[in-house]
């Protein structure tokens, strides 16, 4: 017993922030994958992650497959990100942080406002693949099965998306892009294409994350509001454009608000901001960024 | 032929000084010719957007229904109602800005709606300091009370005290004495515990947990462990609408439900078509189940009614409390055969009526609807179709005694 919990309960209320956090990670990986190699702060990372879960309803009643919908919509979502990046953010670069950020801000209204004319205002429901729903005793207590497949698959989201950033020839020419667009260019790579497929990949993985949440908590045109805020304090925590940092300050987010939870319920949601405030006094730019990254 | 009259310069004359005069003089008359062909109107600030936004949708559906049945009849010598529906947005900023809105620059003659605890009572606010009838469609204790109270405040929708201790008078006698809460941290969900650990005294129940979460939470996982851990043989949880919808959801993925009872003050129609299988076996009490037609006349008057209108799909609880609030408005309008607010307080406090529920009265000192509280429990295998989703338990009775007295509230005798 620590503080009045069995160890079982601590162990259980690990697990459970672990599966919050898988959530945070896959949406701070969006939103920091766009800001380190685009310099974009996409506020609209948020709307496209609600059209992530709308769009796995609408291919569900499609389909009536849950496997089906989760590999189609990071496409459509993705797609939907092309046609973002090359009409309305394209003709923004190098005019200043503020142009995209006010932009996306902007196109995340319009996005809302879009859902909930085409969909309704109250809200749809995508359920729980049947082979997932109910929950396994892993020793230590009962926990949703579908809870612990979020889990394995961020974390396989997680290492492809590393493999293609780090291991292979088109993420070698990403990472050049990020650190020095210009030569980049001269030695012949057509960086805008490069720019186009970044805010694809990201826009892409905030719509899984999208339908990966459905099933837990219903799909609202409003969803998409609070997780931006939480996804930004994520890639603040972790870095600005870390790919490591953001998963580690998801899983540190999840698990902070687990244990708070446990504790002291009121204070979970004040105790992110929290560890925003003393990761910011301690370490300015977060847990992996590097120095003056809004540069 | 002769013309009998012509039209000479001194006749034009005469008369345009006459119209003109007369127009000067009374310029009262033409605003009396025109209100009484001018609608009634009722303003109907709800929350359309936002986490009770199903409900809400439904409260307005429904609240048509009446508006449309008093205007059907003729209205009111010749005059229509209206309804002048503004989305509150769940804030009580929002509300009252709507309502202030609705009152001066609409001129309603009334306002129904609300759906929130808190909102109403800025609503409330608002409507009784321009002296304009407000008849609450919402859950709230404090508008009972004699400091939120003014004889211009009307409470269709139940309590949570008569509310809550219903369902605990239910459910603490048949399911056990341990009890966990999971609660919305506004004044709903405080008033809905408050209702519960009263009628717990009577039956000892202890207490094991008691968490709050902060109004519109999309995930309650990190508060379900603990829940689990402590085996309590009754959890309830005190929230509405999508919060329900997702606690639900998610305490019954955890497993709860093998050793735990789920039991919901209020256990909405809407959350339980938007959550599905999840609430199987969840009990909760409820101002209205449309399956109620099978012993009520008028239920089953106002579900045909909204059958029509809406292809086949029946009124909600909190939209059933939608067509009452306007119809006890305009049915009182009809008795006291004035729009005017005090002759108008008067004829609803006169109302003895059977809306949709079976009978009904405004209580004297806080004008509370005395009603029934139907406790329901969720189906799950046999359903006849997609709208037959509980069975009702247990019906009790409208009775005063079950309310906290005039006294306790404040109000002189």
């Amino acid at each position: 017993m620590i503080g009045g919990f069995t160890l079982d309960l601590i162990a259980l209320q690990l697990v459970t922030g672990v599966a919050l956090g898988a959530i945070y990670v896959l949406l701070a990986i969006g939103l920091s994958l766009i800001f380190g190699l685009l310099n974009v702060v996409n506020f609209a990372h948020g709307a496209f992650f609600m059209v992530g879960a709308y769009v796995g309803v609408f291919l569900f009643g499609l389909t009536g497959n849950f496997w089906v919908s989760l590999v189609i919509t990071p496409l459509m979502v993705g797609g939907l990100g092309l046609v973002v990046e090359r009409f309305l953010v394209r003709p923004l670069y190098g005019r200043g942080i503020d142009y995209p950020l006010l932009l996306t801000f902007g196109l995340s209204y319009v996005m809302v406002e879009a859902v909930r004319i085409t969909f309704g205002l109250t809200g749809l429901r995508l359920p729980t693949p049947p082979e997932l729903r109910g929950a396994v005793n892993l020793g230590i207590g009962y926990f949703p099965l579908y809870r612990l497949f979020l889990i394995a698959f961020t974390g396989f989201i997680v290492a492809a998306l590393w493999y293609f950033i780090e291991r292979t020839r088109y993420g070698l020419i990403i990472r050049a892009g990020a650190s020095d667009p210009e030569i980049v260019q001269v030695l012949g790579i057509d960086i805008a294409r490069v720019w186009l497929v970044v805010f694809a990949i990201g826009t892409g993985v905030a719509g899984l994350s999208g339908i990966l949440a459905a099933p837990l908590q219903g799909v609202t045109p409003e969803m998409g509001v609070p997780v931006l805020a939480e996804a930004f304090v994520v890639t603040v925590v972790g870095g600005m454009g870390s790919l490591g940092g953001a998963v580690i300050a998801g899983l540190l987010v999840g698990i902070v608000v687990a244990m708070t939870s446990l504790v002291a319920p009121d204070m979970a949601k004040v105790a992110i901001f929290t560890l925003m405030a003393v990761v910011l006094l301690v370490r300015p730019r977060g847990i992996m960024g590097r120095a003056g990254g809004m540069g | 032929m002769k013309t009998h009259s012509s039209t000479t310069r001194r006749n034009v004359l005469k008369g345009s000084a006459a119209a003109g005069v007369a127009a000067l003089v009374s310029p009262q008359l033409f605003s009396i010719a025109r209100a009484q062909t001018a609608p009634i109107r009722i303003g109907f600030p709800v929350p359309l957007t936002g986490p009770f936004g199903a409900e809400a949708n439904d409260q307005v559906k429904a609240a048509q229904i009446a508006v449309k049945e008093f205007n059907d009849a003729g209205g009111f010598e010749g005059r229509l109602a209206e309804l002048m529906v503004r989305d509150d947005k769940l804030n009580p900023g929002e509300a009252a800005t709507r309502t202030l809105e609705l009152i001066e620059k609409d001129k309603v003659n009334f306002i129904v709606g609300s759906l929130s605890a808190a909102v109403q009572l800025s609503i409330n606010n608002v409507s009784k300091e321009r002296g304009v009838i407000f008849n609450s469609i919402s859950q709230s204790d404090a508008i009972n009370e004699a400091k939120d109270w003014s004889k211009f405040t009307f409470h269709e929708a139940l309590n949570p005290h008569i509310t809550a201790g219903a369902v605990g008078r239910y459910a603490f006698g048949k399911f056990g004495k341990k009890v966990a809460f999971l609660t919305a941290d506004y004044a709903y969900g405080h008033e809905m515990v408050r209702g519960f650990q009263r009628v717990g005294k009577d039956f000892g129940i202890d207490t094991v947990a008691d968490i709050r979460h902060p109004i519109g939470a999309t995930d309650y996982s990190a508060f379900l462990p603990r829940i689990q851990a402590l085996q309590p043989d009754i959890l309830c949880l005190c929230n509405f609408g999508r919060d329900q919808v997702i606690s639900i959801t998610q305490a019954t993925e955890f497993g709860l439900k093998g050793k735990t009872k789920l039991v919901a003050p209020v256990l909405l129609y809407t959350a339980r078509q938007a959550g599905g299988d999840a609430f199987e076996g969840v009990i909760g009490g409820t101002s209205y189940y449309w399956g109620l037609e099978s012993q009520i006349p008028s239920a089953k008057a106002l579900n045909d009614k909204f059958r029509a209108a809406n292809g086949g799909a029946v009124p909600s609880d909190y939209g059933a409390l939608g067509y009452a609030g306007v119809r006890s408005i305009l049915e009182a309008v009809k008795a006291a055969k004035s729009t005017e607010t005090e002759k108008v307080i008067a004829g609803m406090r006169g109302l003895k009526y059977d809306w949709y529920k079976g009978p009904q009265y405004y209580r004297a000192c806080d004008h509370q609807s005395v009603q029934s509280v139907v406790i329901v429990e969720s189906k799950h295998k046999d359903q006849k179709d997609k709208n037959d989703v509980f069975s009702v338990v247990s019906i009790e009775a409208p009775d005063e005694a079950k309310l906290r007295s005039c006294d306790e509230l404040g109000h002189k005798a």
